[in-house]
């Protein structure tokens, strides 16, 4: 985003005239652990795609592809869900160290 | 009915970059709803509440598609205008394309506050899609117990203490409310069955009239359980039978999950710290009274579903 703007450059009742405008605002600073990806492991079944809140998964050409630390919470869902490979996740939540 | 890889092609509408917290169910809602509803054109609204506030902080939205800001009450009035303007505008010849038009509301803004817009919007026969997102509680103003929320589940003004375990009542089972408006589809779908939920948007929307799915949203906050659960936390409200997935298509009642030994209401429960208190030996009795209550209510539920 850029600068604020005055109240008379604002569209008429406050209206944001682009969707998504959210991509902008970076969550990823929230976290705490981060997702780390194995595709050794992954069984390309996507429900840690769907399952994430935050849209942070990574699709290419329809396949896991890493995460968006940008927004990505390090809410945990994804590693929790992955079914992984004969029972190893292709998932793991790992500590942010500063 | 898309499958994943589907449902991936289409691409986000829900964006990232809101402000919910980590693990947010009602997020999970929104996206994989949009998801659903991504091969056609969509209008939404959303009522105040959680889902509304952490999406639309000016000047940011979360929402890739055309989105109107509603009061806390009137998320079903508002979506029922826009979709009476269009007919106008589509018979005019103005608008050509084909639009659907989606209502968000939490469990405040639909069991209590919005209930009213709701009725008379599903009694008016708009062509449009309400889904609760039903988290059990008023979480944006900080957990106060509504309609929705479960008898024994303490809240800020349902606190446990010495005057009372948590929650008194039981909660209102609105599904049905909605079901008696005899509309042309009513669903329940939880948070951690993206297939169910998913699907049940596509066949509301595709449905055309009024539609209304009610959505169990774990709360990682209000709930109070770690954030990598909400998922689990809503399968297992199926698990128990205290969510059953069902749907009421022109009338017609239809389970959509049968669990094949029904859990103790206990396993859900007590991995929450809303319900925590009833752990204690002296409330047995609630407990032994809400696994009563889930009881009777999968009776009659059953009962309408093989008729
Ligand atoms: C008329 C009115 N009364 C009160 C409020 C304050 N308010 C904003 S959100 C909210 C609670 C919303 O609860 P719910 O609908 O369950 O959504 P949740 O926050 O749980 O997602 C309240 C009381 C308001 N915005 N408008
Ligand atoms: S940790 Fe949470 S926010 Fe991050 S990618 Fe996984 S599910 Fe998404
Ligand atoms: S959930 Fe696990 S196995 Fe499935 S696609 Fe994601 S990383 Fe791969
Ligand atoms: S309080 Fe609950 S519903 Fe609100 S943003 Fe947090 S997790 Fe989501
Ligand atoms: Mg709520």
């Amino acid at each position: 985003m850029s600068e604020l703007k005055k109240y008379k450059e604002l569209a008429l009742g406050g209206n944001i005239e682009k969707g998504g405008t959210a991509v902008d605002f970076k969550t990823g600073d929230w976290r705490s652990s981060r997702p780390v990806y194995n595709p050794e492991n992954c069984i390309q079944c996507l429900f840690c795609w769907v399952y994430c809140p935050d849209s942070a998964v990574i699709l290419k050409d329809g396949k896991v592809a890493g995460f968006n630390l940008e927004h990505c919470k390090g809410c945990g869902i994804c590693a929790h869900e992955c079914p992984g490979k004969k029972k190893v996740k292709a998932i793991v939540m790992e500590e942010e160290v500063k | 009915m898309a499958n994943l890889k589907e449902l991936a092609a289409r691409g986000d509408k829900f964006t990232g970059g809101h402000r919910a917290c980590a693990g947010c169910g009602a997020s999970i809602v929104a996206r994989q709803a949009l998801l659903a509803a991504g091969d056609k054109p969509v209008v939404v609204t959303c009522a105040t509440g959680c889902l509304e506030v952490v999406s639309t902080i000016f000047p940011y939205t979360a929402w890739d598609v055309p989105f109107i800001h509603s009061a806390f009450e009137n998320s079903a009035a508002t979506i029922s205008g826009v979709e009476a303007a269009y007919k106008s505008l589509h018979r005019q010849g103005t608008v050509k394309e084909d639009i659907r038009f989606l209502a968000f509301g939490g469990d405040g803004g639909t069991y209590d506050i919005g209930l009213q817009a709701l009725s008379g919007a599903m009694e008016r026969g708009h062509n449009m899609l309400y889904i609760c997102y039903d988290n059990q509680a008023y979480m944006n103003t900080g957990i106060q117990r509504s309609s929705a929320t479960p008898r024994g589940s303490s809240t800020t003004t349902s606190p446990n203490g010495k005057k009372i375990p948590g929650k008194i009542q039981f909660r209102k089972n609105l599904t049905e409310i909605m079901a008696a408006h005899g509309i042309p589809y009513v669903a329940q779908s939880v948070v951690g069955n993206w297939s169910d939920f998913t699907k049940k948007v596509e066949k509301a929307l595709a449905k055309g009239g009024p539609a209304f799915i009610a959505v169990l949203q774990p709360c990682r906050l209000g709930w109070g359980y770690p954030p990598e659960l909400t998922a689990e936390l809503g399968r297992l409200a199926v698990e128990t039978n205290f969510w059953p997935l069902y749907e009421v298509e022109d009338g017609r009642y239809k389970l959509n999950a049968t669990p094949k030994e029904r859990k103790p209401i206990g396993e859900w429960m007590f991995q929450q710290e809303r319900f925590r208190h009833l752990k204690k030996p002296e409330h047995q009795s609630i407990i032994d009274d809400i696994q009563k209550d889930i009881d009777a209510r999968w009776e009659q539920l059953n009962k309408k579903c093989s008729l």
